[in-house]
């Protein structure tokens, strides 16, 4: 008989719409991070370290990415004769074929999956967060608790805590409340989406909601627990937790990497994040290079200059650029003379020689103001850009771009250029 | 595939000095992100052929730990694998591997079991990119009993380390000179040969039954007027790294943008096993220049024409120059190493110096307790 005590289901389906360009061909969990790896490797690797072998990843928007980064596993030692990783895409069925409509109704709609392995709890996680934590710990305080539901919490700095979902918990961390993005918040312990369910209360509440359209936990299946009376706790969180779906949130835990001393440490030898590495040979710095307060990537080659940056494996950084405060992702290929202050550039860009990225004056975007408003250059995947041209603060660029994009050579600041198939 | 791949991996050199003192040359870390064997092992997955078996014997457990899984070459399959042999007591044999033909035979089923016509038959510790199917065709086209790669070298070179040939216009080997006091002719063999699998076990069986145990000397040599043994030319990179001064040598090679864009950017690539390190990170006051990082390393200090492998740690006001620093070393604040190789694991007091002479490198072994993180 096949027995798990404990499954993740991962929810990477989202497209991060917030990411702007960056997500416009990857969904957000498979977006590059820290130099060499992917959002999704940070709940992975907490997976597999807290002994949680069996993982569904449920995936929808963009998921070719995801699909080739997770394979079998392997990287996560998630390759395994029982359970694994299980990529788990919407499919067509007899009748009322759906996508996933909310995550509880993604859940829902693989059910078979989960009760194949007779699960007694499930573990809910999201990927698009950058953390290091041990769920067993989680499911043993589950256990004490004599729980139906565990939501991890965070406390938040009480004048942000009106941005987040808020438990408000009794003597025994039990939650008596919740308030969704609440004005005058009463508790400033902040839901982080991380849910440990006993399977019969998951079970039972999924069923029972099953027609609910949009299904969700946060909306629907957290307060359908707590209006039956089951047994809901918070376990508090203290450690390094960084939601990465701004851009502005995506640049800084970024840079927070390049710390003398990062609070969330990749290098310390317990807990690894694990991610596959196909890039193998060291980087190159050439004898003109500066390279300072930075991270870079394995393969990558510099003979320009690199500062407050992260770079990502198989870069090339041209003679005499300059790239500052910025992210450059893998593969990419920054032409000599080219300067970039506040970027990020996505996988396989092309950067012609003596372009110009982030000059001017901040405006605010004509494109999308709600997207991009933190003062940074944003490149999409596989995007080019042409020798020699300007651009400003606060744009976006994505596709193929040639000099007559850029009138007078120069895209201003707070414009876009988004070419074939751009999304908002 | 048509051919079986063996690794001749047994070999300790002393003049490897102290870095052979705790592994096989095969298995000595190379250009930051490799182990020697990973170019043979590439080279064997990226020619396509899927059973090799490498043979081991002097301190193999480092190299026996970076084998421990087949998946970074892709072998490890239902049809064929990675087979590691090392020298076992039977009920007929009782010595180590006395010699390379030894070797062979006493492993002989692994040859007789196998049923791939063809035997390619290369050593651990060169680096260099070659499909062996070109050789095996040239092999093919020449009715050769053997195939030697050989490569002409310099003539400036010392090649008294290596086996040296004449051949005739055809390419067929007309003389064989194996490490000779003077050296002769600039044409040297590489160690990879290409010989029918059962050619092969007909001249391993008569060299057993004769007590001879040298493949290079009781088998290519000795049979050179005797069977048609020809060498195939290579003409593109290719170094042994079985001695210090090599070493060193083919280790700086790859600061040049030639030797990296062959080895690193062009198809095929080279394998490793992957150790899921972090990006490399510089801290202010890192000034590295005309050097290779590898991951997992943190640089605080000025680093100049050298070479960093996996995990290195280079403190405060540090400088390291024209020096190769093993994987896992940490190097505490102010400390000088000019000229060195610096073994793995090590770890150097802060405001130590080391230097050595540019001809002769200076092989640092500090084993201090370390007090990190």
């Amino acid at each position: 008989m096949i027995k798990k005590e404990m499954i993740a289901m991962l929810l990477a389906g989202g497209q991060g719409s917030r990411l702007g360009v960056l997500t416009q061909k990857v969904a957000k969990p498979a977006v590059s991070f820290g130099g060499k790896y992917r959002i999704i490797d940070f709940p992975l690797s907490n997976c597999i370290n807290s002994g949680v072998d069996t993982v569904g990843v449920l995936t929808q928007y963009q998921p070719l990415r995801l699909n080739t980064h997770i394979g079998i596993g392997i990287p996560w030692d998630l390759d395994r004769n029982v359970g694994g990783v299980t990529i788990l895409p919407p499919y067509e069925r007899s009748k009322g074929s759906d996508w996933y409509t909310g995550t509880a109704n993604a859940i829902f709609q693989n059910l078979e999956y989960m009760e194949t392995y007779n699960p007694d709890y499930v573990l809910i996680l999201s990927g698009d967060h950058i953390y290091k934590m041990d769920y067993e710990v989680m499911l043993e305080y589950h256990k004490a608790n004599n729980a139906d539901v565990t939501i991890a919490a965070m406390p938040v700095p009480i004048e942000e805590a009106s941005r987040f979902g808020i438990v408000i918990t009794d003597e025994n961390n039990r939650i008596t409340e919740f308030e969704e993005k609440p004005a005058n918040p009463r508790s400033n312990l902040a839901s982080m989406g991380i849910y440990i369910f006993s399977w019969p209360a998951l079970k039972e509440a999924l069923v029972s909601l099953s027609e609910v359209p949009g299904c969700d936990f946060g909306k629907h299946i957290i307060p359908y627990c707590h209006g039956k009376g089951e047994r809901i706790f918070a376990y508090e969180y203290n450690g390094y937790w960084k939601d990465v779906g701004t851009l502005g949130s995506y640049w800084e835990a970024n840079m927070e990497l390049i710390d003398i001393i990062p609070e969330f440490n990749l290098y310390e030898e317990y807990w690894k994040i694990y991610t596959k590495s196909d890039i193998i040979p060291p980087q190159y710095i050439a004898s003109n290079a500066v390279v300072e307060r930075s991270i870079i990537g394995e393969g990558t080659e510099i003979y320009g200059a690199v500062k407050n940056s992260v770079i990502g494996a198989g870069v090339t950084i041209g003679e005499g650029a300059v790239v500052q405060d910025s992210i450059i992702m893998r593969d990419c290929v920054i032409g000599p003379g080219v300067v970039i202050d506040r970027a990020i550039v996505a996988e396989d860009t092309r950067v012609g020689a003596g372009a110009q990225l982030g000059v001017g004056e901040f405006a605010s975007s004509t494109y999308d103001p709600k997207v991009y408003q933190f003062d940074l250059v944003t490149v999409g995947e596989h995007s080019v850009i042409p020798e020699n041209v300007k651009v400003g603060r606060n744009t976006a660029i994505s596709g193929e771009t040639s000099a007559e994009d850029y009138p007078d050579g120069l895209l201003a600041s707070g414009d876009s250029i988004v070419k074939a198939g751009g999304v908002k | 595939m048509r051919a079986i791949g063996i690794v001749l991996a047994g070999g300790n050199s002393k003049r490897m000095r102290e870095l052979s003192n705790k592994r096989a040359i095969s298995a000595m870390p190379v250009v930051g992100s490799y182990r020697s064997i990973d170019f043979v092992l590439s080279n064997m997955t990226n020619s396509h052929i899927q059973n090799v078996a490498v043979f081991t014997q002097y301190n193999s457990r480092s190299l026996n730990e970076h084998l421990s899984s087949s998946k970074w070459w892709d072998f490890g399959r239902k049809q064929g694998g990675l087979y590691v042999f090392t020298p076992t007591i039977t009920a007929e044999n009782s010595d180590w591997y006395r010699g390379t033909a030894d070797a062979l035979y006493q492993n002989l089923t692994f040859l007789k079991n196998s049923h791939e016509p063809y035997v390619v038959i290369a050593s651990g510790d060169c680096i260099y990119k070659l499909d062996y199917n070109k050789v095996l065709e040239y092999h093919i086209e020449k009715k050769a009993d053997i195939t030697v790669v050989c490569k002409d070298m310099s003539p400036d070179e010392d090649l008294t380390r290596f086996g040296q040939v004449v051949t005739n216009d055809d390419g067929r080997i007309v003389e064989f000179e194996e490490k000779p006091m003077v050296s002769s002719a600039s044409t040297i063999s590489c160690g990879i040969y290409v010989i029918r699998r059962r050619q092969l076990i007909e001249l391993i069986e008569r060299c057993a039954a004769e007590d001879r145990v040298d493949f290079v000397r009781d088998i290519l040599v000795r049979y050179k007027d005797l069977k048609r043994i020809y060498a195939y030319k290579m003409d593109t990179y290719w170094s042994n790294i079985a001695s210090v001064e090599s070493y060193y040598k083919a280790n700086m090679d790859f600061l040049k943008p030639e030797v990296r864009n062959f080895f690193f950017k062009q198809y095929p690539d080279i394998y490793s096993k992957v150790d899921d390190l972090p990006p490399a990170k510089y801290n202010p006051g890192a000034a590295v220049k005309n050097s290779l990082i590898s991951s997992g390393s943190i640089i605080n200090g000025i680093v100049e024409n050298s070479i960093l492998f996996k995990k290195a740690y280079v403190g405060n006001n540090c400088v390291i120059k024209n020096s190769i620093i093993l994987n896992d070393v940490y190097i505490g604040d102010n400390t000088v190493i000019e000229n060195c190789i610096v073994e793995s694991r090590d770890t150097i007091r802060a405001n130590t110096t080391y230097i050595g002479a540019p001809d002769d490198v200076k092989i640092v072994v500090e084993k201090n307790e370390r007090y990190t993180l």
